[in-house]
């Protein structure tokens, strides 16, 4: 674990390969013809110490090997958790045991044995994202700092073999002629070039910058994938779902109280063939039936005044009026109301009169209404009708005695004792929809249906995303490095005098046609002898044996 | 060596600050469902109240005593099937500082009277008319039952119909 001294006096931290100053190769791989220019040849941190267990875990996830394994592994399984639905979009009535068998064969009993139908909440789907920010972020530590440092400090002057090893190079032999180099400094500064002087050596440089993109872009990453994480934190992400009957006021789920919505009016218009302005759609129409135009809440927001406890009355200052449609969701402090679901005419009271089923002569009329009956309801003078028994969402159980299986009227039905001046005791009767039954034998009276009233209910989403900028910021840092990264080059030029000749070295990160050009501008018309490619000629004369051979 | 020192502290450091984001990542993700719900331990979200009696009932009142609150709705059969139950364990709780507190989710006083006298319902039964104590508990299944102790806090959440065993044995964890 030596630092390693270098020829021209510079002091490397081990791992280096090429010195940082001159530029000297230190390495053992002397006999290769071009140097890996990657990271300035410095040292990753990674590579420095390898002992304690700390090092270990922190090389493993500098490793861009693992990396790509990791990227690779996440991007397998998030495919395979789009082949079939996951668990949250199946049926909520279905087993999930059950149902991904059912529907998918063996193939399903498979898919869902693994874990596959819940995968993104997955302990190890997450273990490997989570794995994959770690690595993204030590990777960036790891390079970054040493990159920075050692083109921070790179010298002007290069060691010739450094020169030699470079792509891009060549060599001008002067022969008693003296070349003016001020004239190609002119116009590498023209082309934008920073140029740094040494003893007539000369650097010139240009979109260092460029090096920093994929960094920023790993922070977008990170910003990104915080974010995601921020999801999960209470108070941070709400998505819940709020049914209100026109006319209904309500707390608004999630908000703790603090909002209130009633619901004035909900709307379904379909398009009108008959209408003038629909007419275009009239085909349409024909082919599927209805469609819908709008679904329209109109409600007015509360806001709760003071602080009371739930199920206390509460005192709440009106904020506004709103007409919620879909995709125009009422937005108040950082909350938004999306237009979700409705469900038309649900029943809200129903009438009936009371008659003498011979002569049908009527002894007054009631109406009862379904969310709240009442016990007992007067008719005129010495007639009176008691609801025994009330079922609003009405079926038959497995015993045949009569139950109600929610509290929405769905499908009401009454036990009624009806109470006249000749049976004043009662007769009781047992009326649904559509359907009479005597249960303690003939009656002479009964309750004749006399009209429904109905309702609309809205369904509402109720959002509340605070991680939103956060994932927009990452995004866009994200794309400012991949534009940093690809739209711009870091290139370099070295020029070396020497006694009795001129040594030439380009070196860019990419786009080689680019430095070649503008190198070539730079010397043009001078006696400066072009530099070559190596590497093409290397694979031109590799080609020519091919050829010969 | 310092430099070396410093740089394994700062990576023990780095390590060990990822490795808590990762764990609090998984922490987060699978308490969601959890957060869902209330948690075990945390104080019982108060409230206030009224009972077919028209008797007002804020649980802070209840300080010192055991609470068991049971939410349920007259169209929910487990709920039925442990009222008589919850009945008579209440009568032999009530010397001993347990209290019982049924709330309904916001039928209509018709459909809850009408349970009661089915029932012969002695315990406070309450209707949640604007579901915000359902909200404040975060009911999602019915029957479920949050056994209050005399602190105020929640000890435990019991969703599904109790045996009378059950309930008995509950009772005896929260009283005082």
């Amino acid at each position: 674990m030596k630092e390693v001294k270098c020829d021209c006096g510079h002091v490397n931290p081990f791992g280096t390969n090429i010195c940082g100053k001159c530029g000297m190769v230190l390495d053992n791989e002397k006999e290769n013809k071009l140097i890996d220019m990657r990271y300035e040849g410095s040292a990753r941190r990674s590579q420095t110490y390898k002992k304690t267990i700390i090092d270990k875990i922190w090389n493993f996830f500098s490793s861009v090997k693992v990396g790509v394994t990791l990227i690779v592994i996440a991007l397998i399984a998030s495919a395979i958790g789009t082949i079939l639905p996951q668990e949250m979009y199946i049926p909520s009535t279905a087993t999930p045991a059950e149902h991904y068998e059912l529907e998918y064969g063996w193939f399903g009993m498979v898919y869902y044995e693994l874990g596959f139908h819940n995968l993104y909440s997955s302990w190890w789907y997450l273990i490997i994202i989570g794995m994959l920010g770690i690595s993204l972020l030590i990777a960036s530590i790891d390079r970054f700092f040493p990159l920075y440092r050692s083109l921070k400090k790179q010298g002007v002057t290069r060691h010739d073999g450094f020169m030699k090893r470079q792509r891009v190079y060549g060599v001008t032999k002067l022969e008693d002629q003296d070349i003016n180099l001020e004239e190609v400094k002119d116009r590498l500064k023209r082309q934008r070039y920073h140029i740094r002087e040494e003893n007539g050596h000369i650097l010139a440089e240009k979109g260092r910058f460029s090096r920093w993109g994929p960094y920023v872009n790993h922070i977008g990453l990170i910003i990104f994938l915080i974010g995601a994480l921020l999801r999960s934190v209470p108070g941070m992400y709400i998505d819940k779902v709020l049914w209100l009957r026109e006319g209904e006021r309500k707390e608004i789920p999630g908000t703790n109280g603090e909002y209130y919505l009633q619901n004035n009016e909900f709307t379904l218009e379909v398009y009108d063939k008959e209408n003038e302005e629909d007419e275009q759609y009239s085909a349409a129409i024909d082919k599927t039936g209805t469609i819908a135009k709008t679904y329209q809440s109109d409600v007015t927001l509360y806001e709760r005044k003071g602080e009371t406890l739930p199920g206390e009355k509460v005192d709440l200052d009106k904020l506004k009026d709103y007409k919620i449609k879909v995709n125009e969701p009422l937005k108040h402090d950082h909350y938004a109301l999306y237009q979700v679901d409705y469900k038309l005419d649900e029943l809200s009271t129903m009438a009936f009169k009371l008659i003498n089923k011979k002569t049908e002569e009527e002894y007054g009329s009631l109406k009862v209404d379904l969310n709240n009956p009442q016990k007992k309801y007067e008719l005129k003078e010495g007639y009176s009708v008691d609801l025994i028994s009330y079922f609003p969402d009405f079926e038959f159980d497995e015993k045949g005695e009569p139950r109600t299986i929610s509290k929405i009227p769905n499908n009401p039905a009454f036990i009624f004792k009806m109470h006249t001046p000749d049976k004043p005791e009662g007769e009781v009767s047992f009326v649904a929809i559509k359907e009479t039954v005597e249960p303690l034998g003939e009656n002479t009276y009964k309750m004749a249906f006399n009209g429904v009233e109905t309702q609309d209910v809205t369904a509402l989403t109720v959002r509340k995303d605070l991680t939103l900028w956060i994932l927009f910021t990452g995004g866009i840092i994200f794309m400012i490095g991949v534009v940093q990264g690809s739209y711009w080059n870091h290139r370099r030029i070295w020029i070396k005098r020497k006694d009795d000749e001129i040594l030439m070295a380009g070196h860019t990160n990419k786009n080689w046609h680019g430095i070649k050009r503008d190198i070539k501008q730079a010397i043009e018309s001078t006696s400066l002898s072009e530099p070559m490619d190596q590497l093409e000629e290397e694979k031109s004369s590799s080609k020519g044996e091919v050829l010969n051979g | 060596m310092d430099k070396k020192k410093r740089r394994l502290i700062s990576r023990t450091i780095i390590l060990l600050l990822l490795g808590a984001a990762l764990v609090f990542a998984l922490y987060t993700n699978f308490t969601k469902d959890k957060n869902e719900s209330l948690r075990k331990g945390s104080e019982a979200p108060n409230f206030v109240l009224t009972d077919m009696e028209g008797k007002e009932h804020k649980l802070s009142d209840y300080k010192g005593k055991g609470v068991f609150l049971n939410f349920w709705g007259t169209y929910c059969k487990p709920c039925e099937y442990e009222m008589p139950y919850m009945e008579n364990q209440y009568k032999n709780f009530k010397d001993q500082g347990v209290e019982i507190l049924a709330v309904n989710v916001g039928e209509s006083d018709y459909a809850v009277n009408n349970f009661i006298t089915k029932h012969d319902l002695t315990f406070p039964v309450m209707i949640d008319k604007g579901r915000e104590v359902e909200n404040a508990y975060r009911v999602d299944i019915l029957p479920v039952s949050f056994l209050v102790d005399k602190e105020g806090k929640v000890i435990d959440i019991i969703t599904g119909a109790l045996t009378e065993e059950s309930i008995q044995k509950h009772m005896e964890r929260i009283k005082p």
